[in-house]
């Protein structure tokens, strides 16, 4: 693991590194907007929020192509944003509107985009990870080189579901890389009251399967893995099951009081292991002046409050359209 | 006796029965030392500890599996599913095990097991934590259904689906849960499942309704009460075993019946009322038996309010069947 680190950080051109840094601090921003709106009532629902693992989605999307697919669960809008979704139609999802990237259908943990290849948003756990499995079945059927990644929570890799889909990618060796992103609680519940082993890749060389295991909160580690995967799914080499270590900042939802964990655990953990620190660090480490690097800041934040503005103005979701949408052929 | 809310009560129930019997046990996912999403459970960790007060891992089939086999073999558990909308992986397990226990081995074994389980909309919370699915519980044979609408029935039916010998669907109006406030005795005390209960006496509509969707029969009652006509409102409490005799003698004085319910009109359970009624009291029908409900589509997040039969959806129903 060493060697691939020093490796990727050797060979990260700056741009590259600033796609990273302007990519994670969009999410964060984006998402710190939301949940202030949530607050206002201008969101409905529940609100799960990536802060604290942006690193992953946005590694990921690094060591992908855009003919690769991506697909998730409730905690999705990071993956929206990285895999090309507008911040405007992201914000306007979350707030319900027509706009929105689901017709303002879904909401924040339906969030879909089919031109960008982002299959979803999925509010039940454990529900994708087969879906993931036919998504790469296809790749394989058409023949074509693209891969799937298919990504999950920790509390996820207890449920029928997730075994389901791994069983069946190991069984056909199909192009698919399976990604926990274990951030050390299901909901309120920590891992060690409902996971006996410690290393979630255990379950790999039971489905035959390939497996890696890192921290998560650098976007360039991230990538040097995840292409590692991703390549192999695309030389025909089947699945890999990865377990990323990660933590989110906020709670599970924005319903989630937190009460389960100390406050000095989340402090600890944002101070050694940001994701948009370590971005900005890797900048200056490159020759970024602090000057160049406001100016990304200052970029980020206006497409932030122009989403922001655009979700609020937009129109509400259409009354029509809950009933066009339940079959082919629109109005029931 | 103190003013509690649904919430309360349903914890107060839960205590009372593990206290009484040391065969119940709660499981669930969260249901532990956080007292679950709603708090129903909180501080029942405290009191019984790990042995009977179970975080389990995020696996329903699971949950509900090991629920069925500690109730064949003995033990009362009362599994908590965090939302009914994610009660679908363990759909199998309440459909081919828990359901049919009894009846495959011949009455030998039975199924003593309440699963506990929020549901309907009203939290915005889309198309995965508002869902009503009681009709796919009530259509397989082998189950209870139960429903309360307030704190009081809540108490009384959770401890006597936890002392019935077969299994039991509790769904709890997540809606009401903190929203009504009333009387509740700290006592242990049980209501018998399978009774509905007139809570509003009239003369013109008989209105059939349970849950969340009590109060806005109800109000629609309320409304049309200025207009003149008298609704007599009929709250389920339990759904299966239907209390048929209550709902048909409400009918054959009033001639007329609405059903409301939350869940999607096509094969809802407003369909088998009506039915069954129908086949008893035809003759006394004045108006043609009517349905308001949730809409034949997913349920939506932003446009609930459209979506429920809401108040300002019924009254316009009640006054054309009390006028037709
Ligand atoms: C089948 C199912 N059961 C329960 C839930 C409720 N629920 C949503 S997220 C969650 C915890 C999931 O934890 P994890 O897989 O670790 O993902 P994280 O939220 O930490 O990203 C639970 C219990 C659900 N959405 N679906
Ligand atoms: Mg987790």
């Amino acid at each position: 693991m060493g060697s691939l680190e020093t490796t990727a950080s050797a060979q990260v051109p700056g741009e590259q590194l600033e796609r990273m840094y302007r990519s994670m601090l969009q999410i964060r921003r984006l998402e710190e907007e939301a949940a202030r709106a949530y607050v206002q009532g201008k969101i409905g629902g529940f609100l799960h929020l990536y802060i604290g693992q942006e690193a992953i989605a946005v590694g990921t999307e690094a060591a992908l192509r855009k003919t690769d697919w991506v697909i998730t669960t409730y905690r999705d809008h990071g993956f929206a944003l990285t895999r090309g979704t507008s911040s405007r139609a992201v914000m306007a999802e979350l707030f319900g509107k027509d706009a929105g990237c689901s017709r303002g259908l879904g909401g924040s943990m339906h969030m879909f985009d089919a031109e960008n290849r982002f299959l979803g948003g999925h509010g039940i756990v454990g529900g994708h990870c087969a879906l993931g499995s036919g998504v790469a079945f296809r790749s394989k059927y058409l023949k074509t080189d693209e891969v799937t990644v298919c990504f999950f929570g920790d509390g996820a890799t207890n449920i029928g579901g997730f075994h389901e889909g791994l069983s069946l990618a190991g069984l056909w060796k199909l192009p698919i890389v399976f990604v926990c992103e274990n951030n050390l609680y299901s909901m309120g519940t920590p891992l060690d009251r409902t996971l006996p082993a410690r290393d979630l890749t255990d379950k790999a060389p039971g489905y035959s399967m390939a497996r890696d295991r890192f921290d998560g909160h650098d976007a360039v580690v991230v990538q040097a893995h995840m292409s590692e995967a991703i390549e192999r799914a695309r030389r025909g080499e089947g699945p890999t099951l990865i377990e990323i270590l990660t933590y989110r900042f906020r709670g599970h939802s924005m319903s989630d009081p937190g009460k389960y964990r100390t406050s000095e655990e989340v402090e600890e953990r944002k101070a050694k292991n940001d994701p948009v620190r370590v971005g900005r660090e890797r900048l200056s480490n490159a020759g970024f002046s602090e000057a160049a690097i406001a100016a990304i800041d200052a970029q980020v934040e206006e497409e932030v409050q122009d989403a922001l503005k655009f979700a609020d103005e937009a129109a509400p979701a259409l009354e029509s359209s809950m009933r066009e949408f339940v079959l082919a052929g629109g109005e029931l | 006796m103190t003013q509690k809310n649904m919430v309360q009560a349903i914890n107060e129930a839960l205590r009372l029965e593990m206290q009484r019997d040391g065969r119940v046990v709660v499981l669930g996912e969260d249901v532990g030392k956080v007292g679950g999403v709603f708090r129903v459970t909180q501080g029942l960790w405290d009191e019984f500890g790990d042995d009977r007060v179970i975080d389990t891992p995020l696996n329903e089939a699971g949950i509900i599996g090991t629920a069925i086999g500690m109730a064949a073999y003995g033990m009362r558990p009362v599994p908590e599913i965090q939302f009914a909308d994610f009660i679908y992986p363990a759909f199998d397990q309440i459909v081919s095990e828990a359901a049919k226990y009894r009846y495959r081995s011949g009455g030998e074994y039975t199924c003593p097991m309440v699963i506990r389980t929020p549901y309907g909309g009203g939290i915005k919370g889309g198309a995965y934590h508002s869902q009503s699915p009681e009709a796919l519980f009530i259509h397989t044979a082998g189950l209870k259904v139960v429903c309360p609408s307030n704190p009081y029935d809540a108490k009384g039916l959770l401890a006597a689906a936890i002392q019935d010998d077969d299994p039991v669907l509790f769904f709890e109006p997540k809606r009401v849960y903190r929203a009504v406030k009333m009387d509740v005795p700290d006592e242990a005390y049980t209501l018998p499942l399978g009774e509905a209960k007139v809570v509003r006496p009239g003369e013109d509509v008989t209105v059939v309704a349970w849950g969340a969707m009590l109060y806005e029969a109800l109000s629609a009652a309320e409304t049309v009460e200025a207009q003149g006509i008298s609704c007599e409102v009929v709250d389920l409490r339990t759904l299966w075993p239907l209390d048929l005799e209550s709902i048909v003698r409400s009918v054959e004085k009033t001639g007329r019946i609405v059903v409301v319910h939350e869940a999607p009109k096509a094969c809802g359970f407003g369909a088998e009322i009506l039915q069954l009624v129908t086949e008893q009291s035809f003759l006394h029908f004045q108006a043609p038996p009517a349905r308001v409900t949730g809409w034949d589509t997913p349920f939506p997040y932003t446009l609930e309010n459209e979506y429920l039969p809401l108040a300002h959806r019924i009254v316009p129903q009640l006054i054309a069947t009390a006028n037709y």
